[in-house]
């Protein structure tokens, strides 16, 4: 339908623009990092005295912050 | 001057101070005409980075959340915790979806999450149901934000509701003359306050009770002594995908939330957002410590504030006299800090309510005037009058709230607040899918909408509240007791735990799946869809306002 839409008028945006990249795949490796809680449900080893369960789902939070980065920097450039 | 005395002084001028800023919003990056949906409604489309960064961070973490998540560790442990991994997969999830929101926003137009789906399907049936679903969700939530101040306001020790009163009501006039600008200029100083305080508790803190070996030394105690077998400061295996499946769920959830997505469409372009996503999860690392207070009450002995009333269970045995786990994290600043910091956190915490109130109410109301007001009762409404209809919704929006509040047992709304995660969660192939494919027909996401509905209030009304007592299990409320549905009630061979909305969805899912098949398979007309395909890629400085592409291209 967009198509009858779209006849006869300068497109919007140029036709070579794309969010798609494959760097939008490291985007999938925080959920797999906490959505799988038998990897990290347990209380050693420590750090600092704060039980594994706690300061590894905090260590994924920074990781989290370099996937998203690293699609957005890389994401669109392919 | 009295501890108790310099804590309120303390509360009272920063309280006073954003009171002020609120007012003063309304001339911030002052448009010629605030009549307007795009002014009043979303502060002109045209916050940078930073300002969205301070927005949606005192839009999402609310004062609820502050005073709810340390209260969940502080009563059953690690399952509390799950706010942690919800806010670390939130971003990535939606990531490439919301700048497509964004792009397909700016060039048509739209207001509401509900305003896409109507051109998108061609459908205002749809956008309807899309808009109801919003409003229904979003007034609970605003209500739980008189929750958190009211928990802050009991620890300070001042009983009765008119400061309650007295805070919603300055609230309400600064956003009904400034909008989306007051909370946007408030969330600086609410930000501020709750980084400074969260940073501090956690330094200050541990050095009071003992180190974090006592912190989780005293929780260990806590819940090895407790007789419930599910807490812990690990998770019990049974729960272990309830945690999971209620992060993704809760996570899915976020940003089909109105007041998010007006949050994003505030934003002055696709740059803008991007950056959040990287930079948000900074406030989920500040979740995290804060839920971690939690444990810092066990160790410091806080004990909750009873509410006068007895838990009994349904059977007739009494439990024990009831505590507002709410007031525990609030109980532990009045401990352990200095009455004038005590008196900054409290403000942190009630400021931290009036940001969210109003951002949700504003989408409430964006909501109401756009997809109910404009389209069925005045289609030929004026921008003018579309602000007018807002600014009056969101004031009714707010006394509702207040009034469930007072005149209802807050129970409700949190009974409500938690139906409604399930509710907003059924919109998600209509907005959140429907940004990436078209695939579904109109028909059939109105099907699985409703189908959804109904297995997650079923799901919902079947999990008894119990307490696990010496004596055994027991049943102090038969239905919406929790969000944690057990396979077993699918006749499935185990003890294991699934979040209800989880579960309503792929039921919603799948039903919309068939549906499209079958409706196309028959030859049902689709709706047409008005968006334009490279629409969802449109950059801020593409020319997009050329002749072809105003709003009466969209209408139908």
């Amino acid at each position: 339908m967009s198509d009858q839409l779209s006849r006869g008028r300068p497109p919007l945006a140029p036709p070579s623009r794309s969010d798609r990249s494959r760097w939008n795949w490291v985007l999938i490796l925080p959920l797999l990092a906490v959505l799988y809680p038998p990897l990290y449900n347990r209380a050693t080893p420590e750090l600092f005295n704060i039980p594994f369960f706690y300061w590894y789902q905090m260590a994924i939070i920074p990781l989290s912050v370099g996937c998203t980065l690293l699609a957005y920097h890389r994401g669109g450039r392919r | 001057m009295s501890g108790r005395a310099v804590e309120a002084t303390v509360f009272i001028a920063l309280f006073a101070l954003v009171t002020v800023i609120g007012f003063v919003a309304s001339r911030w990056r002052r448009a010629d005409n605030l009549e307007h949906l795009d002014e009043w409604g979303l502060g002109g489309r045209n916050f940078g980075p930073w300002i969205t960064w301070f927005l949606i961070g005192g839009d999402l973490y609310t004062a609820y959340t502050f005073v709810a998540v340390p209260a969940l560790m502080f009563g059953a442990g690690a399952a509390g915790f799950f706010a942690v991994p919800y806010t670390i997969v939130v971003y990535p999830i939606v990531f490439l979806v919301l700048i497509r929101l964004w792009s397909v926003s700016h060039v048509h137009r739209f207001v509401t999450p509900a305003d896409f789906v109507r051109a998108r399907f061609g459908s205002p049936t749809l956008a309807l149901l899309i808009a109801v679903t919003g409003i229904v969700a979003t007034m609970p939530y605003i209500a739980l934000q008189l929750v958190g101040m009211q928990a802050v306001l009991t620890a300070m020790g001042v009983s009765g509701h008119l400061p309650l009163i007295i805070a919603f009501a300055i609230l309400a006039a600064y956003t009904y003359s400034a909008g989306l600008r007051a909370p946007a200029l408030i969330a600086f100083v609410k930000d501020i306050l709750i980084y400074i305080v969260i940073i501090a508790a956690v330094i200050y803190i541990p050095s009071k009770v003992g180190g974090w070996d006592a912190i989780f030394s005293a929780a260990d105690a806590k819940f090895a002594k407790s007789p419930n077998p599910n807490d812990g400061t690990v998770l019990p295996g049974v729960g272990q995908w309830q945690y999971a499946t209620l992060a993704l769920g809760s996570a899915l959830a976020l940003f089909l939330y109105p007041h998010s997505v007006t949050g994003v469409l505030a934003s002055r372009d696709r740059k803008t957002i991007k950056r959040n996503m990287a930079a948000l999860p900074a406030y989920s690392f500040i979740l995290g410590l804060l839920a971690l207070l939690g444990f810092m009450a066990i160790a410091a002995g806080v004990k909750p504030t009873a509410t006068g009333d007895t838990i009994t269970a349904i059977d007739g045995t009494v439990i024990g006299p009831k505590t507002d786990g709410n007031t525990v994290v609030p109980l532990l600043f009045e401990q352990v800090f200095p009455h004038w910091f005590a008196g900054v956190a409290f403000a942190a915490v009630a400021i931290g309510a009036l940001v969210p109130a109003a951002i949700m109410s504003i989408a409430a109301a964006n909501l109401w005037t756009r997809n109910i007001y404009k389209e069925f009762l005045n289609k030929d409404a004026t921008p003018a009058q579309e602000a007018r209809s807002s600014k009056l919704a969101s004031l009714v929006v707010k006394f509702g709230a207040l009034l469930a509040i007072l005149a209802l047992d807050p129970q409700f709304s949190i009974d409500l607040q938690l139906i409604g995660g399930v509710l907003i969660l059924q919109t998600l192939p209509a907005v959140g899918i429907g940004l990436i494919t078209r695939w579904f027909h109109r028909g059939a996401l109105m099907a699985g909408w409703a189908v959804g509905m109904l297995a997650g209030l079923w799901m919902l009304w079947t999990v008894p509240q119990v307490v696990v007592t010496a004596n055994g299990v027991k049943v102090i409320r038969e239905h919406f007791g929790g969000s944690a549905f057990s396979l077993e009630k699918l006749g499935l061979d185990t003890k294991t735990t699934i979040y209800v909305g989880f579960i309503a969805l792929a039921v919603n899912l799948l039903v919309a799946v068939l549906a499209t098949l079958a409706l196309r398979a028959r030859g049902v007309p689709d709706g047409i869809d008005a968006t334009l395909p490279e629409a969802y890629l449109v950059e801020a400085d593409d020319a997009v306002k050329s002749p072809a592409f105003t709003p009466a291209v969209i209408a139908d």
